[in-house]
């Protein structure tokens, strides 16, 4: 007789903390593997699924293992049907194949992914940007709203009263009440009309005029203090403010890409563009990015070759102005798209031309944008003498000036990561920036 | 169904109660005990969920093991592969270990459950209790005790120094796991629960009467006299016991920055690595074993009319599932399948006892036509490993019926050549070949504690000995380095020597270059 044991019962899940020990681990290797993948991928990749091959480095478990390119082995396969010996079979291109052990035997760790949802991932590249769980929600959530008819209310404003709740109120009560109707004022009166017309002296004649035209005079009493409309009948619309329906926006990246701008700046930059592209797409269904850059002459390019191509030349910041506005005017009427610009530079820039900069923005730019911002990318050394300073570099003294007109620019300076996401706060604090376009027309 | 037919069969359908299962392992019980003659451990089965053979997997199938995240990791790859049904799970587990334990999954049929406990109550348990490899190298009914024993050790640790300051040390050691295993000689049997406790309590009291003043002792007048370093070096191997190929053994014992904690850790994995060592080496054996132990008490059972033509056939269609073996340009081809091989050396060996043909008279005279397969197989079950099993038992007439091919792969050619193929010439050939590929020992990179100077910069060497040129691979090689100079805490080197020629082949070191 054997021992048997039912064992369904006892606790699952005995390798719970077996997992969540490998997956604290895991973690660290994922974090890298999605800054390396947003590093190099799109802009509006970031905000999606990401799947991640299960990272090797970090929870990987090294041991010796024989080097598959090396030495003389042999196999012993099944399945012959063809050869003889002395037969000559081409290799198989990769390892594996053809090697009776190596194929099978190895764990199959290359199709294995970690898949992170949209927020896993943005949890993972916010990390170093050190955005506190309070103000990521409020960058989730949807600011533009419109009014919509949501019943009626007792209050509102005068312009909002619904006429016919209004009268259907006052009508009801009308009747409740038995306010005289006009046709019986009307009846009384011309009954009191005709009995003096027919010049009766008689008591009771004159009596029956007595009397009605006391009930005359009560039904007036009465009509006069029943009012036709009362203030309680009177209904206002309401209204709610329901999250506006997404629309497009366009996003405008204009970078310096002159010789001073480096791989660390890119990336500043890059991290400055993607979040706001994440901003922007929270609010809008649909959103294009433009990628001007510049050096002295501006062109549009894709996103790759905004980031890493490398050009250079000498700077006139102006050019990518005129760019945008010309790519504004070709393809996004400001009627129809709510228009950002983001603008990361050193700051260096041609004598002159900061001025012409500065008037561009005034004259047109400011006019069709929702929202311009300029990021100053300096040095971690010059944080200190910049840092609060209105001193600076040529464009960003040129800059204060627009600044201190209009409330929908923004400029500040970044040299860290971990400056981003404040500065990016600071810039998008003054909410809502939707109606500062409609207010000027 | 009339009455007196039902009576004999042992179920009807799928389900199972435990009443059914009592009856039919009954039944098993008797034809393997009385007809196969097999030997073997108490059983003990145990219904579990298939939830709780993720878990039963992930801890390489031990009812009892420490944590650590590896463990975890293994359980979200077999989860993955298991969801996406790329893998089915294993209808059972089975743990060498007195009472022999065996997982029934309770999604099983009735059928299954029959199957699963002739292949692994049966089959699986006569072969770990005979073998001799299990025999002399593991300690079956010391195994369970020991788990219990090395996760509460383990979880004590960690309560005690923090749960990193022991998986740094177990990552460690888990990268020398194949390092940690005595190939030649026999490891010391478990010692049991009470001297364990006693060493430990001396390894206690020693730490806290241990005291620093004696080191302060002034060095002996004679000092380091002898100026001969190579007899210096013969000796310092000598006392070290040198060459030493259980790195582990060699580091929990030698390794001056360890902690006693930190040593009783690097015990447990080399005891756990010993104790699976000889499942490795009998693979083929052992899934054979337990195939034809089933198979043959299936039948049999069949004959008897105790199981219905339909649940007869359901487990015919699992075992050839089992044992299927696809050819090597098949996409599904994963290498030999121990089973299918296992399986058909075993049935071939009933065939040449009972049925030869002239090619086997000349190939195993001693049991051809002697009629005695029971013994002879209970023999080989008993006294052979994968390789020695195919040396002396793979037949002709198998290497034509798997058509068996031998190919030659030299590292610098870009073709493949076929050496041997199943005929007259190649038989002997292919033979030793494929056993060799079964020689765990010499598949596995040969690597040796070769010197250490422990008065010097206590830099310790390490040697491979590099067999047909076959290396490390680089990466994994550097990365498992640094894992022993971890626990060595000073540097390692270890040098590529040729084992026919001595030519140094490569050296690295985990000490910093100037270059």
């Amino acid at each position: 007789m054997p021992n048997f044991i039912d064992r369904r019962l006892n606790p699952k899940d005995k390798s719970l903390g077996n997992r969540r020990r490998f997956l604290k681990r895991a973690r660290e290797e994922l974090k890298r593997t999605i800054k390396e993948q947003i590093k190099a991928g799109k802009i509006a990749d970031v905000d999606a699924e990401h799947r991640v091959p299960m990272p090797e480095r970090g929870v990987g478990e090294p041991s010796f293992q024989p080097s598959p390119t090396t030495g003389e082995r042999q196999y012993v396969l099944p399945g012959n049907h063809e050869f003889s010996p002395g037969d000559r079979l081409p290799k198989p291109s990769a390892r594996g194949g053809a090697s009776g052990k190596g194929a099978g035997t190895g764990e199959s760790e290359d199709d294995f992914q970690f898949v992170l949802s949209r927020d896993e991932v943005l949890d993972l590249f916010f990390e170093d940007l050190e955005l506190p769980d309070m103000v990521k929600l409020n960058l989730k959530e949807s600011v533009a709203f419109k009014p919509r008819r949501a019943g009626f209310a007792t209050s509102g404003s005068p312009t909002n009263i619904n006429v016919g709740r209004t009268m259907r109120n006052s009508y009801g009560r009308r009747i409740a009440l038995r306010r005289p109707s006009r046709a019986d004022v009307a009846a009384i009166a011309e009954e009191i009309a005709k009995l003096e017309a027919e010049s009766n002296a008689s008591g009771a004649h004159q009596k029956r005029i007595e009397a009605l035209r006391e009930e005359l005079d009560k039904l007036e009493r009465r009509r006069r203090r029943i009012a036709y409309v009362d203030p309680v009948d009177i209904r206002f619309n309401r209204f709610e403010p329901q999250p506006l329906p997404n629309a497009s926006a366009v996003m405008f990246c204009l970078m310096d890409v002159s010789a001073s701008m480096g791989e660390r700046e890119k990336d500043l930059a890059k991290r400055f563009f993607v979040l706001l592209h994440l901003f922007l797409k929270r609010r809008y269904k649909r959103i294009d990015i433009v990628f001007i850059r510049h050096t002295d002459e501006a062109g549009e390019v894709d996103e790759n070759t905004f980031f890493y191509s490398k050009q250079s030349g000498g700077t006139v910041v102006s050019t990518a102005i005129e760019e945008m506005l010309r790519i504004i005017e070709e393809r996004y009427p400001a009627r129809e798209w709510n228009i950002y610009a983001a603008q990361a530079s050193d700051g260096e820039n041609s004598a002159g031309d900061s001025d012409l900069c500065v008037s561009l923005l005034h004259r047109q730019v400011m006019r069709l944008c929702q929202y311009y911002a300029y990021v100053e990318i300096i040095d971690e050394r010059e944080t200190e003498i910049f840092g609060t300073t209105d001193n600076g570099t040529s464009l960003w003294r040129a800059y204060r000036t627009v600044d201190s007109e209009w409330s929908n620019f923004q400029m500040t300076r970044i040299a860290r990561p971990s400056d981003i996401y404040p500065v990016f706060r600071k810039l998008f604090a003054r909410q809502p920036t939707m109606q500062l376009r409609t207010e000027r027309r | 169904m009339p009455k007196g037919a039902a009576s004999n069969l042992l179920f009807h359908d799928s389900d199972w109660n435990f009443e059914t299962l009592s009856r039919t392992y009954d039944a098993i019980e008797t034809i393997a005990l009385d007809e196969l003659q097999l030997d073997v451990y108490p059983n003990q089965l145990e219904i579990i969920s298939s939830e709780q053979m993720l878990d039963a997997y992930s801890s390489v199938g031990m009812p009892l093991m420490y944590q650590h995240w590896s463990f975890g990791k293994r359980f979200v790859f077999e989860e993955h592969l298991y969801r996406k049904g790329r893998r089915g799970l294993a209808y059972e587990l089975v743990i060498n270990s007195n009472p022999c334990i065996t997982y029934l999954m309770e999604e099983n049929t009735m059928a299954m459950q029959a199957l699963v406990t002739a292949h692994a109550a049966f089959g699986h348990n006569h072969f770990f209790k005979n073998n001799y490899l299990f025999q002399q190298w593991t300690d079956a009914s010391a195994i369970l005790s020991y788990m219990e024993f090395a996760k509460k050790y383990i979880a004590k640790c960690e309560e005690r120094y923090g749960t990193s300051e022991v998986e740094v040390i177990l990552d460690s050691a888990h990268a020398l796991m194949d390092q940690g295993v005595f190939r030649y000689r026999r490891p010391p049997r478990l010692s049991s629960e009470k001297e364990r406790e006693r060493t430990r309590e001396r390894l206690e009291y020693e730490e806290q009467t241990y005291s620093d003043l004696w080191r302060t002792l002034p060095p002996s007048p004679d000092g380091p006299s002898s100026k001969d370093a190579e007899r210096d070096a013969s000796e310092r191997k000598k006392a070290l016991n040198l060459p030493e190929e259980n790195l582990l053994y060699f580091l929990e014992k030698t390794s001056l920055i360890l902690e006693p904690w930190q040593r009783e850790l690097l015990r447990i994995v080399r005891v756990i690595a010993q104790y699976f060592y000889p499942q490795r080496q009998t693979k083929v054996m052992n899934e054979g074993c337990a195939t034809f132990v089933h198979y043959t008490i299936m039948n049999r059972l069949f004959d008897q009319g105790r199981i219905s033509e339909g649940s007869m056939l359901e487990m015919l269609h699992s075992h050839s599932n089992v044992v299927f073996q696809p050819s090597f340009d098949d996409p599904r081809f994963p290498g030999i399948n121990p089973y299918a091989l296992g399986f058909a050396m075993m049935q071939d060996i009933q065939r040449i006892c009972t049925d030869p043909t002239a090619e086997d008279r000349d190939w195993f005279p001693e049991i051809a036509g002697s009629g005695k397969w029971r013994e002879t197989l209970i023999d080989a079950w008993a006294n052979h490993r994968d390789e020695s099993f195919i040396l002396q038992y793979l037949s002709p007439a198998l290497i034509r019926k798997f058509r068996l091919f031998l190919l030659t792969d030299e590292a610098g050619d870009n073709y493949l050549e076929v050496a041997s193929i199943h005929n007259e010439r190649g038989y002997e050939t292919i033979r030793s070949a494929l056993a060799r590929t079964y020689d765990v020992a010499a598949n596995q990179s040969d690597i040796q504690v070769v010197d250490v100077d422990l008065l010097g910069d206590r830099h310790l060497r390490l040697q491979h000995n590099v067999k047909n040129g076959i290396l490390l691979d680089e990466a994994s090689r550097d990365a498992t380095l640094r894992h022993v100079r971890h626990l060595w805490g000073y540097d390692v080197s270890l040098a590529g020597v040729d084992a026919e020629t001595d030519d140094v082949l490569y050296e690295c070191s985990t000490a910093p270059t100037f270059e």
